[in-house]
């Protein structure tokens, strides 16, 4: 997957299928008996050859990620003002007052005011707590925003708001943006590109209108088709359900599920080649779907 | 494994009907075996061991005695090669440890080797005792309370806090002043202290599983109210009991020890380690270590080995427990 | 603020719901103790005097009136914290209750250096093992906890007193001091030392302070060990410490800041459950050192059927378990933001 400075690339996905490890994985905050192979290259540079501190250092100011459930994501017992303080003194050497005013400033542009800089976070709401996640997670200025499910545990009012709130900053901060959804919805709206994933691999990617208009990749398709408009009569959904990560079918993933699949489907696996501009799909038979 | 799996017909009894994954045996085992190696595994087996090797001396230690591989645990001794007393001859009054007394002897002139030995009957008697009895008692009761609720609920609820909250050696204490000396009314007295956790840790699961899926199923498809209890609650719950058990085993030899310790409980001359501790404790200034040391590592070890089982079988079977049920 | 207010009307409403298990708890002392066979008079004549003595003895003290009239008679008492003399051996003919307060400093200084040494020793291993999880260190917190547990707590005292009184000849290895006491302020001779202003009394409370302190904390440390660890795990693998360290912040802070205090709050809590078996504890190390304080008063009781004594005893027990589980509620409140009244 690639990340232009600026863009905002969505990641599709059933649950399970691996988009909510993505986030951790790029900030190196897995669990102790993980193992993680490849590459990250951000600026030049391969973040798993990064030592400990300098890792660090970039979660948070460089990179920053923001979860999919706020409730339980801020300390019980820290206000938020300490939050913040405790953010920005970790990657800079500023006075504690210093550190207040820019939290003051990063609160009061999510809409939260001064007077409860001090409160505790049991004391906000849902909607209020994902908004301060967010102030939390930008206040450095980051150049890349993680967006893990931002918005699923949210009613859809405030789901609006925060995905409002979320395109402004990208646009001020010149940011670019990893939008994690479930949601197609959400991905036609907001983002510039999108990649599709199945069973922990890319399947399509490629510029938001062309997937959704010409999707090559048979799932991207069984995905459109389920969607539901006002004018659905018969729900249509894909047959099956998707595969255990840790004993996956053989050849390509989505084969046991896809209405194409043929011999070959259960041997290879196929590669992700360019068939339209900038459009990439993984499928034997992709050019049959251009 | 089997290649082929079939269940047991009812009333069979193969080894796959008493230990298979569904028993309560299985249940048990399989991660005690599955698990060997990590620190829970490991803890539990040691636990095991210790355990059966204390039961196996109670059991022989009167058997050694009559024998003669040990001696008797209240005869004195006397004279330079340890015999039994005969009238009229002085004891050899805590006498260090030596080739003719392993451990030595204690202020009765009695060995030590033996009455340590001898001391595992009693502590063990009594553990058994009270401790069984008040699974007998507590788990029913827990049981029945927990799944029919209600106003004899919150009652025994109420009475076993007040039970639980006191502090359980004076509560004892006082039982033991009640009932008087004797194993079997320090047995009881044991019971009346751990009955209260028995209950609640019953009455604790039987209301979690009363409110799964499969209680509901069968009770919605027409099961008795005892079927249900019995077949699908008691099962689920019984599976944490042996943990319950082997911890309230360890703390009831502690309880009773210290019983014995401050002096309700046990008759003299039965070989008890607390008491033995208690006569012990005034020689100590003048050097005589043995008497106190040897009794109090015999309740460390025996202690420690139900501990070890207690503990090891929590981290391996609850785990479990929850990860069944969702 | 309002959260002050409140908490005052919360420690009034406690106060008021713990009346009825007072009064549960007494009528239970007094009934368990008609059930004992024997009684005082018994105790302290036990058949060496004849009949008309004893039977004017039980007069004198009410014990030949029936069992609802002394029932009364307690319960009204009690309510005038008029608690009696004791009929004891030991006592005989002196205030219950002064008795009591005079005993009680002793265990006071015992249970507050005991838990001192307990949460120390105790948060510690319990703060190394839950954070190096699975490692050799956590292993050794984990068999500390279990096998600290397994050991009487007498013979633990023996034990010490073996190995520093005696052995080494350090610490003494009875009592609660060797030179005279310092002139009584509190009755904590700590605190009466240094208030009297006489070094040598007070290191002299120290030193006979430190075997069972050191005996009863250990004892205790291994509740502080295990919960602390398990807490720990919980806290150091939570949401909230994801996030942190997802933002960047140090390592050392999140442990602190986020895993160590988080944890550290249930463990207040439970600690009130745990005042049940310090007090048990205390009894058997106040045995172990002749230590003299409530632990041996009650026992000297049980054994002479001192009824006064003993209903006295357990009532001023029962008090200040209320007072101590008051406490740790108000702390809890103030050291946990989400409590709420």
């Amino acid at each position: 997957m690639t990340l232009s400075p600026g863009e905002t690339l969505g990641v599709v996905g059933e649950t399970g299928c691996g988009k909510s490890t993505l986030g951790k994985a790029v900030l190196g905050i897995m669990p102790r008996n993980a193992r993680v192979r490849g590459q990250i290259r951000f600026g030049g540079k391969d973040l798993l050859k990064l030592d400990d501190e300098s890792f660090r250092r970039l979660r948070g100011k460089d990179i920053a990620l923001i979860f999919q459930d706020p409730m339980t994501r801020l300390n019980p017992l820290l206000t938020i003002e300490d939050h913040f303080i405790e953010e920005i003194r970790s990657h800079e050497d500023v006075s504690r007052d210093q550190a207040r005013t820019r939290a003051r400033a990063a609160l009061e542009s999510m809409g939260i005011p001064e007077s409860r800089m001090r409160n505790f976070p049991h004391e906000f709401s849902g909607g209020m707590r994902q908004r301060i996640m967010i102030a939390l997670a930008l206040v450095m200025r980051p150049s890349v925003l993680i967006a893990d499910e931002p918005t699923t545990s949210l009613d859809v009012i405030v789901e609006a708001q925060i995905l409002e709130i979320l395109e402004d900053l990208r646009q001020a901060y010149k940011m670019a943006l990893l939008l994690i959804t479930h949601n197609l919805g959400i991905v036609a709206e907001v983002c510039d590109r999108v990649a599709v994933l199945y069973a922990g691999k890319v399947a399509e990617m490629g510029p938001v209108r062309e997937i959704f208009a010409k999707p090559i990749h048979p799932y991207t398709q069984g995905l459109l088709k389920s969607v539901i408009h006002l004018e659905t009569k018969v729900l249509s959904s894909i047959e099956g359900s998707p595969p255990d990560l840790a004993d996956p079918p053989t050849g390509c993933r989505f084969h046991p599920r896809c209405p194409y699949a043929q011999d070959v489907c259960t041997r290879e696996v196929p590669a992700l080649l360019e068939y339209r501009e900038r459009q990439v799909a993984a499928c034997h038979f992709a050019k049959d779907f251009v | 494994m089997a290649t082929e799996t079939r269940s047991p017909a009812a009333g069979e009894i193969t080894w796959e009907s008493l230990l298979g994954p569904h028993t309560f045996l299985g249940r048990i085992l399989n991660p005690m075996i599955q698990k060997r190696r990590t620190l829970a595994g490991i803890m539990t087996w040691i636990g095991l061991f210790m355990l059966i090797a204390f039961v196996l001396i109670a059991l022989l230690a009167p058997l050694f005695s009559f024998v003669g591989l040990l001696r008797d645990p209240i005869l004195p001794l006397c004279g330079s090669d340890y015999h039994y007393c005969l009238p009229g001859e002085t004891r050899l009054v805590n006498q260090p440890p030596s080739g003719n007394a392993i451990l030595g002897t204690d202020y009765l002139g009695r060995d030590l080797f033996t009455r340590v030995l001898w001391g595992a009957r009693t502590s063990l008697e009594i553990m058994a005792i009270g401790v069984i009895l008040a699974l007998l008692v507590g788990f029913p009761v827990g049981l029945y309370s927990g799944y029919t609720g209600g106003r004899l609920d919150r009652i025994l609820v109420l009475v076993m806090d007040s039970i639980y909250a006191f502090p359980s050696l004076l509560l004892a204490a006082l039982i033991a002043v009640i009932l008087g000396k004797g194993v079997l009314n320090i047995g009881i007295a044991i019971t009346v202290i751990y009955v209260p956790l028995y209950f609640r840790v019953t009455r604790n699961h039987t209301l979690s599983v009363k409110q799964e899926m499969y209680v509901e199923a069968a009770r919605a498809l027409g099961a008795k109210p005892w079927t249900v209890i019995w077949s699908y609650i008691a099962y689920n719950v019984v599976v944490a009991i042996p943990v319950i058990f082997a911890l309230s085993a360890a703390d009831a030899i502690l309880t009773a020890a210290g019983l014995s310790f401050l002096g309700y409980g046990i008759e003299r001359p039965i070989p008890d380690w607390g008491l033995d501790l208690s006569d012990a404790q005034g020689f100590l200034s003048t050097g005589i270590w043995w008497t106190s040391f040897f009794p109090g590592i015999m309740i460390v070890l025996l202690t420690v080995g139900l501990s070890f089982l207690g503990e090891g079988l929590n981290d391996l079977v609850n785990p479990l427990l929850r990860k069944e049920r969702i | 603020m309002a959260k002050r207010a409140s908490l005052l009307a919360y420690t009034v409403s406690r106060l008021i719901l713990a009346l009825p298990m007072l009064f549960i708890l007494l009528t239970a002392v007094f009934v368990v103790l008609r059930i004992v066979p024997g009684d005082p008079i018994t105790a302290l004549y036990g058949g060496r005097a004849p009949a008309d003595v004893v039977a004017a003895a039980r007069a004198r003290y009410g014990l030949d009136r029936p069992y609802w009239d002394q029932y009364v008679i307690y319960i009204r008492q009690i309510f005038t914290l008029n608690f009696g003399t004791s009929l004891g051996e030991i006592y005989r003919g002196k205030s219950v209750l002064d008795t009591i307060i005079q005993k009680l400093p002793a265990t006071i200084e015992l249970s507050i250096g005991a838990m001192l040494v307990a949460s120390t020793v105790g948060i510690f291993a319990g703060l190394v093992g839950g954070v190096n999880r699975d490692k050799a260190v956590d292993v050794a917190a984990r068999l500390y906890g279990t096998i600290i547990f397994a050991i009487p707590i007498f013979w633990m005292g023996l034990m010490f007193q073996l190995l520093f009184g005696v052995t080494l000849g350090w610490l003494p290895t009875s009592q609660r001091f060797g030179l005279t006491p310092p002139p009584h302020v509190t009755g904590l001779y700590t605190l009466d030392s240094i208030l009297a202003g006489s070094w040598s009394n007070f290191v002299d409370a120290i030193k006979h302070l430190v075997l069972p302190c050191l005996t009863l904390g250990l004892y205790l440390s291994g509740f502080f060990t295990k919960t602390v660890r398990a807490n720990l795990l919980l806290t150091v693998d939570s949401d909230y410490a994801e996030a942190a360290r997802a933002r960047g912040v140090r390592r050392r802070a999140v442990v602190y800041r986020y895993a160590f205090r988080n944890a550290l709050i249930p463990v207040v809590t439970v600690l009130g459950l745990q005042f049940a078996i310090l007090f048990s504890g205390a009894v058997i190390t106040e045995r172990t050192f002749s230590w003299d304080g409530i632990g041996t008063l009650l026992l000297d009781s049980i054994n002479s059927k001192d009824y006064p004594m003993i209903q006295g005893t357990i009532v001023v027990y029962a008090f200040i378990i209320i007072l101590v589980s008051m406490v740790i509620d108000i702390i809890n409140g103030l050291i946990d933001p989400r409590v709420r009244y």
